[in-house]
């Protein structure tokens, strides 16, 4: 074995999961229609008042967050499951963990980075300034691919259960709090054009500690679901 | 102290610890509900400030430290059981998991009926009770996770690794939600020399907590026995007791 | 003994409500705790016990079947 092949299984990993999804672009679609349509719903539910908008805006945005990211992790797993490629990968001889890896990068690409993109659109549609606006995008950012590993446990623990969706939004959601909590509080703080480099930075250090611990719980998962 | 330990991997083994430990808890369990009650409600004297409402604390602050405390030695026991591969501690984390919800369901509703009269509603969002609210979710997820498996050997193991996940983001979600928002009464017990509050309310309330500790042993082992005898229910050891009547 | 009389400790000082809902909801999460398990290790047992009453009767079946 080359030394470089623990890259080419990442790539191999990431590259088969992100053509899948760009072949079936709903995917990709699904989850940001499912962003825009919730942050539709809620000027619609509490009034169009601007200020008061304005003031639940970084709530609202980070709430459709968590929840269209929920909407791609059942199928993380599951068509692997399905088809049998996942057992494949267990047996394989690189380490699980670092497959797991690649698969939930190859999420968060597919279903994270394209809100990201889109965040500073949908802040505008909830009347957040410029400056809450770029600290929407680095919320975002940070937050996603730690909302992807989270999720990727849950998605993990339940892979093998018939209906096992809605039981891993009962998992996953309490353990997204944290996110939630440090997010909103940034770009609130960024409006009210103080320094938000502390929740960041706290972000930062979830997300370090995440991308470290979470694909180890990820694989023994996924060996509990499969054996 | 392997050797000593080892035994007690084996179910039967397991079995007969339980048993000779639950009279232990059982009367403690009884004594001091008893008493704690008891002096609680009627002896102990009423608060300066909040007068006879604070008795909730008796039974409040009991099950909140249980909650949290049976939370953490479930997740002790997941380790274990996910390092040395013990069914015993399987068993124990699923045993565990329903008391500790209970404990925190306890926790929620009495700090709902003390927040009434002190606060001017029933819930407040609080950093302390929010945690305890999803402490609560987190059990539950544990529990629904652990009976969504049809195969009972991989519901136990699928547990496990969600109580050590649980247990890993516990002090996160703690402390972010204290950050949060804080709106709680400081801890009421830090230390005992300069601890908040008088020794008359502080004794029925150190055995009130012995008595949630009790109960939480004996129900804990109950349940434990009735896992045990689940899945080793084909082995003549057990065939053997329940012909005894046992 | 802090109150003089069964109303007064009923009553709780005013708080009475309060007192004796969380005091009684805890009382029976506890008791429903205690009983469920208690049943289900009597269930259990009534289980295991039909399970070997049934084994039995297929042994005697199959000893007079040969029979």
């Amino acid at each position: 074995m080359a030394q470089h092949s623990y890259w080419q299984l990442f790539f191999s990993v990431y590259s088969k999961d992100v053509t899948l999804a760009f072949r079936q672009r709903s995917e990709i679609v699904n989850p940001l229609l499912f962003f825009l349509i919730v942050i539709t719903l809620f000027p619609l539910a509490i009034g169009p008042e601007p200020a008061l908008l304005k003031r639940m805006a970084p709530g609202i945005i980070w709430v459709a967050a968590l929840l269209s990211t929920m909407l791609g992790l059942d199928k993380l797993f599951r068509d692997d499951y399905n088809d049998g490629s996942l057992e494949q990968l267990i047996a394989s001889p690189y380490p699980l963990s670092l497959s797991v890896l690649a698969k939930v990068f190859a999420h968060w690409t597919i279903t994270g980075l394209p809100m990201v993109l889109m965040a500073p659109m949908f802040a505008l549609l909830m009347n957040l300034e410029s400056q809450a606006l770029g600290a929407t995008v680095l919320t975002l950012l940070i937050g996603t691919p730690l909302l992807s590993f989270i999720g990727a446990i849950g998605a993990a623990l339940t892979v093998g259960l018939q209906k096992g969706g809605i039981l891993m939004s009962l998992l996953v959601l309490p353990l997204y709090i944290p996110v939630l909590i440090f997010a909103t509080s940034a770009i609130d703080t960024s409006s009210m054009s103080l320094a938000y480099g502390g929740q960041l930075a706290i972000l930062g250090a979830m997300l370090a500690v995440a991308s470290v611990c979470a694909p180890i719980a990820i694989s023994s998962a996924l060996k509990v679901s499969v054996s | 102290m392997w050797k000593w330990l080892h035994p007690y991997a084996k179910a039967e083994r397991a079995y007969q610890l339980c048993n000779t430990l639950m009279p232990y808890f059982a009367v403690i369990t009884v004594v001091c509900l008893t008493v704690g009650w008891v002096w609680g409600l009627a002896y102990a004297p009423a608060d300066y400030q909040q007068k006879d409402s604070y008795r909730i604390i008796f039974i409040h602050v009991p099950s909140a430290i249980l909650s949290m405390g049976a939370y953490s030695s479930m997740a002790i026991a997941a380790i274990i059981a996910l390092v040395w591969q013990i069914r015993n501690a399987e068993l124990a984390v699923i045993s565990i998991a329903p008391v500790g919800a209970a404990m925190t369901a306890i926790a929620l509703i009495t700090g709902a009926a003390w927040g009434k009269p002190m606060w001017g509603a029933w819930w407040v969002w609080d950093a302390r009770l929010t945690s305890e609210l999803i402490l609560l979710f987190l059990y539950l997820g544990v529990l629904s996770l652990y009976h969504a498996f049809e195969d009972k050997k991989s519901a136990g193991r699928a547990a496990c690794i969600l109580a050590v996940v649980g247990v890993i983001n516990l002090p996160i979600i703690h402390f972010s939600v204290e950050w949060w928002n804080t709106l709680h009464q400081g801890a009421t017990i830090t230390k005992f020399d300069t601890s908040a509050i008088d020794s008359s309310m502080l004794w029925p309330l150190l055995i009130n907590i012995i008595a949630f500790a009790g109960f939480v042993g004996v129900v804990t082992l109950i349940r434990l026995k009735n896992e045990i005898l689940q899945c080793e229910r084909h082995r003549p050891w057990v065939r053997e007791l329940v012909g005894r009547g046992e | 003994m802090q109150f003089d009389s069964l109303n007064e400790f009923l009553a709780m000082g005013g708080y009475g409500f309060y007192v004796w809902l969380s005091f009684g909801s805890c009382a029976a999460i506890l008791l429903a705790l205690f009983v469920s398990s208690l049943r289900d290790a009597s269930k259990l047992r009534n289980e295991v016990r039909a399970q070997m009453k049934r084994e039995e009767r297929i042994k005697k079946a199959k000893q007079q079947e040969q029979v």
